[in-house]
């Protein structure tokens, strides 16, 4: 190691995998219903896309959290966004393709993609 | 990237509990069900909550589960980490409310600490280097060499009130500021890694959990104090912590930030690891050097103090692990953001080992200046079984009593002196009614006899005979002379003796007379000990009104002292008595008590 900025890239390198473990993500938290009809409808591969694109775009003080308590049906997969200052916003029929759009647009440009919200 | 991280405590504590089969069960149920590139397991250091271990935390949501067993690992994976459905009745309860999963800092444990040399212990895996970077770690090293002369790196310990937490509270600063007065062509920074006070493990579980705050704070001294070399003196009987340490050592110097020219500062500093072999003594700081030197450890005379004639005989510094742990923070956050913590003369947090008769029995780290009420009633829990509190024990054999009047003193270093008490390394043993204030007064001596190196007459002869005088009172053969005696004794070898360990082994004593006199009383003049402990001084009795004959306890007595016949009140013979307390654990009637 010889010099600060080594020491620096390590530790924003690093940051990236370590937000998770934090108790309170400041920026917000992005819920995925996990009900059965969630699960069969795909859920699974919404949270791995939304884990992966956020990572990509260097952000790491939004939580992913499984809910697998919800009990949405018909239109699963059922993200519900809500970041910081912000009112919660719930996006229907969720896919992975969907979920690297949801973080592109919403939450780095803070544009909510209304074609995938509820109603 | 992982979506989840399971933390989950490596301590001695919890593996002591059975964590590592718990993190096995978690990598094969994880690999059973394809969730390895998913989910990381972390194996971390001490949570703190060491009664409900072995404890696992798992990210994002922060649940805490407790008390987790290897069999409980699928379901856990199957409901939470598939499912996203954490199981609540595996969580610590506390945690668990009608409507939703509190959050850790939340909990009555938790709410009132205040983490800093605990800081990154049950966060992050304290093998890796890289974890450590990624909370700010070797940051203050390469601020120090970037930014500070070594003049101005000990101004800001100075200015931090940073004082010994090894039990003395020496400032800091002003140690340091001796050793860089000294000239020398070698001088040394060492670490007092022994912890030989029993129930005190704040410096294990900073090992085992942080170690790279200790190097990284041993190097910033070695730059201060103008010293190339450091050793950590560790007792040989922390086996996980020697290891993690030793890990820690060989991944610093592979990223270069122990050995030659760190940070291309043109600045050397290596460390090593030296194992005590289980003498107390050699916590004392002359004796932790003789040791290092490969001597008998025994200490030294002072003047010349270490600063000036140390290890080897050059200029040392030698601090306590707790001590070092608080180093990097100071120098990121600023000495005022540390001063503004704690009292006027004792600034900063104060890890303390909570032992004995206590709930929560764990590590916490506190602003000095909590009431010892605060951290026995509410983080600790309070008393199991409704028990009333006596007193709480600091400082190990070398400390004193705080009976309950003074449960809502400030802690602080010169509070705790004032009552005949002192804060100590941080092993804080609560006792309740059932503990004889005489007899822990004799366990403690019991102990510095053992431990007495023998060099010196005061300590070497005098332990002894406080003992003496102890075993005397506890068996019923004390008289109110030998009171006058034993404190005689006590203020000679506190003013007499080479070193700390002689000058303190007293204090036990010293502070239950001046507490307690009236228990003290009780077994020189009434013959009795109130609180039913020391066996000398009790009899068993059957309450005949009680007894319903049913023969139980004459069959199980070890010595057959207990007579009578089927459905007729029975008597125990005091003469064979040997007071096993057998018959009072099996009656069902309650009819046995001990006066």
């Amino acid at each position: 190691m010889r010099s600060l900025d080594e020491l620096r890239a390590i530790k924003a390198r690093m940051q990236d995998q370590m937000g998770i473990r934090s108790d309170a993500t400041e920026a917000g938290k992005i819920v995925v219903s996990m009900g059965t009809a969630g699960i069969a409808a795909g859920a699974k591969d919404v949270v791995l896309a939304f884990s992966e694109n956020l990572g990509k775009n260097g952000i790491y003080n939004i939580a992913v959290i499984q809910d697998g308590n919800a009990a949405w049906g018909a239109n699963s997969p059922v993200v519900e966004v809500t970041l910081d200052g912000q009112d919660k916003v719930t996006y229907v029929n969720m896919t992975a393709e969907k979920a690297a759009k949801v973080v592109a647009e919403h939450i780095v440009n803070g544009n909510v993609v209304t074609e995938y919200t509820a109603g | 990237m992982y979506r989840s991280h399971i933390l989950i405590c490596g301590g001695t504590g919890c593996t002591a509990s059975g964590s590592a089969a718990v993190i096995t069960a978690l990598e094969n149920e994880l690999k059973a069900r394809n969730l390895e590139n998913e989910v990381k397991i972390v194996k971390t250091g001490c949570f703190g909550l060491c009664a409900v271990g072995p404890i696992m935390i798992v990210y994002p949501e922060g649940c805490f589960y407790s008390a987790v067993e290897a069999a409980n690992i699928p379901r856990i994976v199957d409901e939470h980490i598939v499912k996203g459905r954490p199981v609540k009745d595996l969580l610590y309860k506390e945690t668990v409310t009608e409507s939703s999963i509190k959050s850790l800092n939340d909990t009555d444990f938790y709410r009132s600490q205040k983490r800093i040399a605990l800081r990154n212990c049950g966060v992050i895996n304290p093998e890796s280097i890289e974890e450590y970077i990624a909370y700010n770690g070797y940051e203050a090293l390469a601020k120090c060499l970037n930014e500070y002369t070594p003049a101005q790196v000990i101004d800001i310990v100075k200015a931090s009130g940073l004082r010994g937490r090894g039990g003395a509270g020496f400032p800091t600063g002003l140690k340091w500021s001796f050793a860089a007065a000294n000239a020398a062509d070698q001088k040394y920074v060492c670490c007092n890694a022994d912890e030989g006070d029993p129930g005190a493990f704040m410096d294990r579980s900073i090992l085992e959990g942080d170690p790279h705050a200790l190097i990284e704070a041993m190097a910033i001294a070695g730059y201060a104090i103008g010293a190339s070399q450091g050793y950590v003196y560790v007792r040989a009987e922390y086996p996980i912590a020697v290891n993690r340490l030793q890990i820690a050592i060989d991944k610093a110097k592979e990223y270069g930030l122990l050995g030659k020219n760190i940070f291309g500062k043109g600045f050397d500093f290596d460390l090593e690891i030296r194992l005590g072999a289980g003498a107390f003594v050699c916590g004392e700081e002359t004796a932790l050097m003789t040791s290092i030197e490969g001597h008998r450890g025994e200490p030294r005379p002072r003047p010349p103090f270490p600063a000036l004639k140390g290890l080897f005989g050059k200029p040392t510094v030698l601090n306590n692990v707790e001590t070092y742990a608080n180093i990097a923070q100071i120098i990121l956050n600023g000495p005022e953001w540390f001063a503004a913590m704690g009292t006027e003369k004792s600034k900063g947090t104060k890890v303390f080992a909570l032992g004995g008769k206590i709930n929560n029995t764990g590590l916490v780290e506190v602003p000095i200046g909590t009431s010892l009420r605060t951290v026995i009633e509410e983080i600790g829990g309070g008393i199991p079984g409704g028990k009333k509190f006596k007193a709480a024990q600091t400082g190990g054999p070398s400390g004193g009593c705080i009976p309950a009047e003074y449960l809502d003193l400030p802690i602080d270093y010169e509070s705790l002196i004032s009552i005949g008490a002192m804060m100590g390394s941080g092993g804080l043993i609560v006792m309740d009614e059932d503990n004889c204030m005489v007899d822990i007064a004799k366990f403690f001596l019991e102990f510095t006899v053992d431990e007495s190196c023998g060099k010196c007459t005061p300590c070497r002869i005098g332990t002894k005979r406080l003992y003496e005088m102890l075993e005397k009172i506890t068996s019923g053969n004390g008289t109110l002379e030998d009171l006058d005696e034993m404190e005689k004794l006590c203020k000679y070898s506190k003013n007499n003796s080479l070193c700390g360990l002689g000058q303190t082994a007293p204090n036990p004593v010293l502070s239950t007379l001046r507490h307690f006199r009236d228990e003290y009383i009780a077994h020189v003049v009434d013959k009795k000990c109130p609180a039913g402990v020391c066996k000398d001084l009790l009899t068993f009795v059957i309450d005949a009104d009680k007894c319903k004959g049913c023969t139980l306890c004459a069959r199980k007595c070890p010595v057959n002292a207990i007579e009578g016949t089927v459905k007729q009140p029975h008597t125990i013979d005091p003469a064979k008595c040997i007071k096993c307390g057998t018959c009072i654990d099996l009656c069902k009637f309650g009819a046995i008590s001990k006066k």
